[in-house]
């Protein structure tokens, strides 16, 4: 993990004196609700439903175990005992007290945490696969690379008020798990033939009301110009990214209306001025960071663990565990494991302090003191011994977090929904569960095999409906509850010829009582049309159509249409 | 006379700021004394403006471009930029594409909806003059400029970006 210096440590100090005066002006009446706002909300701070939401960043999606039981530390001191993982590899809290959050921002501050810019129209916590640094199939260790992207968006000076908020993710494998194409700039880092390094840069992607795959700017940036680029896209974004509308300010609006040619055109002329200036990287610059990184300590194992395998072969609850939960590792003898956050009837996300303090004390004994969070809101340990790996089953089942659900339709991603949000059209949790309580019996959860599953209350979709392979996206009809749902989106390139991609509505939406039915007919049609076992949910849609799904939901095109005739009749 | 702060310091400003009557027109009589005008101003009556006695100088809402004052700066005792609302942030960019690639030397100033919490990202774009919102205590403002010690990246005030600092104080 990266280890903060001075002046790191400094500025995130400074920020918590800047907040809490701020604060102790807004509470003294010195500064609006309207001049505070703005300014909260770059601290992560929201006034919700019930009662502020304080987001803190998670860069990258790395915590120490340190840093973990300084979360439960806050949970229980300053909140109920809870926290929820987010998609952008977050944490959030639904119960601070707004007077307390400077005392919050300062004990983070003690272990090198802070909520910078975690809400608000400015850079958000850049992400990346939760797998970095240990993947198999990894070409550059994104993390260095995220740090340094960290340092460049923590409080620019020229981009702190954008027209709405920007978000980016990096993958450096082969696979992409950070879902690159859907962010404002997705960055794909790659070696040329002589393993120089350099990123494919994608803007203009993203999700929300427009949601839009991103346009390829730079097929191979060399490293040493990211900075100046970025600096290039955003300083065309800042000057002509719409401010009049909030729906129409992301920049994948500007590059639509501009056009993706245009617009790179642009960057172009702008990225002559800066290209070469100051910012451009150095060596040293990279090294510094790279070196400032605590790195995993590996035993030399010959192989694969002999026990580790005997043990899969004699207890099918292990190996069924194992088979979805366990990933491979690129060192012989480890392997990465997700502790899910997705046992049935626990909103996907959540977890207690004593579980933050138990998973820390996890990763203290079998993971090297660290632990990532993946924006499918689930936990992993990234440096398992494979011999350790049955005893870290039998500690996730007493956690209940050992449910073997890792890619499976139960694997939920869900935002916080009408039971937090203020934004939120309709709820979200409740709809989890009960697919989740739908779809319990494991072996047919196994036979469905790999799904990914979206619920969003709202159009923002921080629960990513989009890219579900089937997407639940909750929506408000004259003040009722209702839910739209959406086939056939793809987070990334996980595997070759699957590129990213956004879901199609399959028709008018249900109400909430619904649709666990809708969801078990959508998988009727799957399970009756894939050829194979290998052909999964998506592979299907995307070779025979929308068209049978939508005809097991509604009917066929008459009975459709009679439908249609007698609602409109009858208005 | 107006309380601004320049360069730090709190100051009577002798500057008076003419903007566009409702309708968009500008005042036939233009006023004695030194005065900064809207961009559309010196367009039109460019000749007019630098026949008076009066400095002069123009300034920028937040949508119009630099690059169409570049050739006349040498005109101007001072340049302004208009922030219209507190989160427009597009006169950041302006102030730093005066400063580094029009070359513009003078008083750079920041006017509007300009609160205190603005000033430090403000100067690190290259304003040095700050005409406050109205009932923003200009002294009590002047914290504002040391709310952050450093910065991660290049700035008009310190073009050399933290990693290249911290290499030239290694070695």
């Amino acid at each position: 993990m990266y280890q903060y210096d001075e002046i790191d440590q400094k500025l995130v100090d400074e920020r918590v004196a800047q907040f809490r005066d701020q604060t102790r002006r807004f509470l003294s009446g010195k500064l609006s609700e309207d001049d505070f706002r703005p300014l909260r909300l770059r601290n992560g701070l929201y006034i919700q439903r019930y009662a502020p939401m304080l987001r803190v960043a998670i860069p990258y999606g790395q915590l120490s175990s340190r840093q973990l039981h300084a979360l439960a530390h806050i949970a229980r001191t300053w909140d109920r005992g809870y926290g929820h993982f987010s998609t952008r590899q977050n944490i959030q809290f639904n119960w601070p007290r707004l007077e307390e959050v400077p005392d919050i921002l300062a004990e983070l501050a003690t272990v090198q945490m802070h909520a910078i810019q975690t809400s608000g129209n400015s850079f958000r916590n850049i992400t990346t696969d939760h797998f970095a640094g240990v993947a198999r199939d990894e070409i550059v260790d994104s993390l260095v690379w995220c740090e340094l992207l960290r340092q460049w968006s923590t409080f620019h000076p020229e981009f702190s008020y954008l027209p709405r908020k920007f978000k980016i993710a990096v993958s450096g494998a082969t696979a992409d798990r950070a879902a690159v194409f859907l962010h404002d700039i997705g960055l794909q880092a790659l070696r040329d033939a002589s393993g120089n390094i350099g990123f494919r840069v994608s803007v203009g992607g993203g999700m929300g009301r427009t949601p839009l795959v991103g346009h390829v700017f730079q097929e191979f940036l060399p490293w040493q110009h990211l900075f100046t680029y970025l600096d290039a896209v955003l300083r065309v974004y800042n000057r002509y990214g719409r401010r009049d509308n909030i729906h129409k300010a992301r920049i994948k609006i500007l590059v639509k209306e501009r056009t993706p040619e245009r617009f790179r055109k642009e960057v172009e002329v702008e990225w002559a001025h800066l290209k070469g200036g100051p910012s451009t990287l150095t060596e040293e610059a990279v090294r510094r960071v790279e070196e400032r990184f605590t790195r995993p300590v590996y035993a030399q194992l010959p192989g694969d663990d002999p026990d580790h395998a005997a043990r899969l072969a004699s207890e099918p609850g292990f190996a069924a565990w194992a088979k979805r939960n366990v990933h491979p590792h690129k060192v012989p003898g480890y392997a990465a494991v997700t502790l899910s956050l997705k046992k049935t009837g626990v909103p996907p996300g959540d977890i207690t302090a004593d579980q933050m303090d138990t998973v820390a004390d996890l990763a203290d004994t079998y993971s090297q003191g660290e632990v990532r969070v993946s924006h499918e809101q689930n936990l992993i340990l990234a440096d398992v011994r494979q011999s350790d790996l049955h005893v870290v089953w039998q500690k996730a089942k007493a956690l209940g977090f050992a449910t073997p659900n890792i890619g499976l339709i139960t694997n939920i991603i869900a935002c916080p929904g009408g039971d937090f949000c203020s934004l939120a059209n309709a709820k979200s949790i409740p709809v989890a569960e009960a697919i989740q309580r739908r779809f319990d019996d494991l072996d047919y959860v196994h036979d469905i095999g790999e799904l990914d599953l979206n619920i969003s209350g709202c159009m923002n979709s921080c629960g990513h409906h989009h890219v579900g392979h089937i997407g639940i996206l909750g929506v408000d009809k004259n003040g009722e509850e209702w839910y739209q749902i959406s086939i056939g989106g793809n987070q990334g390139l996980t595997r070759p010829g699957a590129p990213a991609g956004v879901g199609k509505v399959i028709g008018p939406s249900f109400a909430q009582g619904d649709i666990p039915d809708v969801i078990e007919k959508l998988i009727g049609v799957y399970l009756e049309q894939r050829e194979s076992e290998v052909e999964r949910f998506i592979d299907v849609v995307w070779r025979i159509g929308a068209e049978p799904f939508k005809k097991r939901v509604y009917g066929d095109h008459h009975q459709r249409q009679e439908r249609r005739n007698r609602s409109l009749a009858a208005a | 006379m107006a309380i601004i702060i320049k360069d730090r310091n709190v100051v009577t400003d002798p500057w008076q700021r003419l903007e566009a009557a409702a309708g968009g027109n500008f005042p036939a009589e233009l006023p004695a004394g030194d005065i900064i005008v809207p961009l559309g101003l010196w367009q039109s009556r460019r000749e007019a403006l630098l026949a008076r006695p009066g400095r002069v100088g123009v300034w920028l809402d937040s949508h119009e471009e630099p690059g169409l004052i570049a050739g006349d700066l040498r005109h101007f005792e001072v340049v302004a930029v208009n922030f219209p609302k507190f989160g427009d942030g597009r006169g950041f960019s302006i102030g730093r594409l005066l400063r580094e690639r029009y070359g513009w030397k003078g008083e750079l100033r920041a006017v509007g909806d300009i609160i205190r919490d603005h000033l430090l990202f403000l100067s690190n774009c290259g304003f040095n003059s700050f005409a406050l919102r109205d009932g923003e205590d200009p002294q009590e403002a002047l914290a504002g400029f040391t709310v952050f010690s450093e910065s991660y990246q290049s700035s008009v005030d310190r073009p050399l970006p933290l990693f290249r600092r911290r290499q030239a104080s290694a070695s």
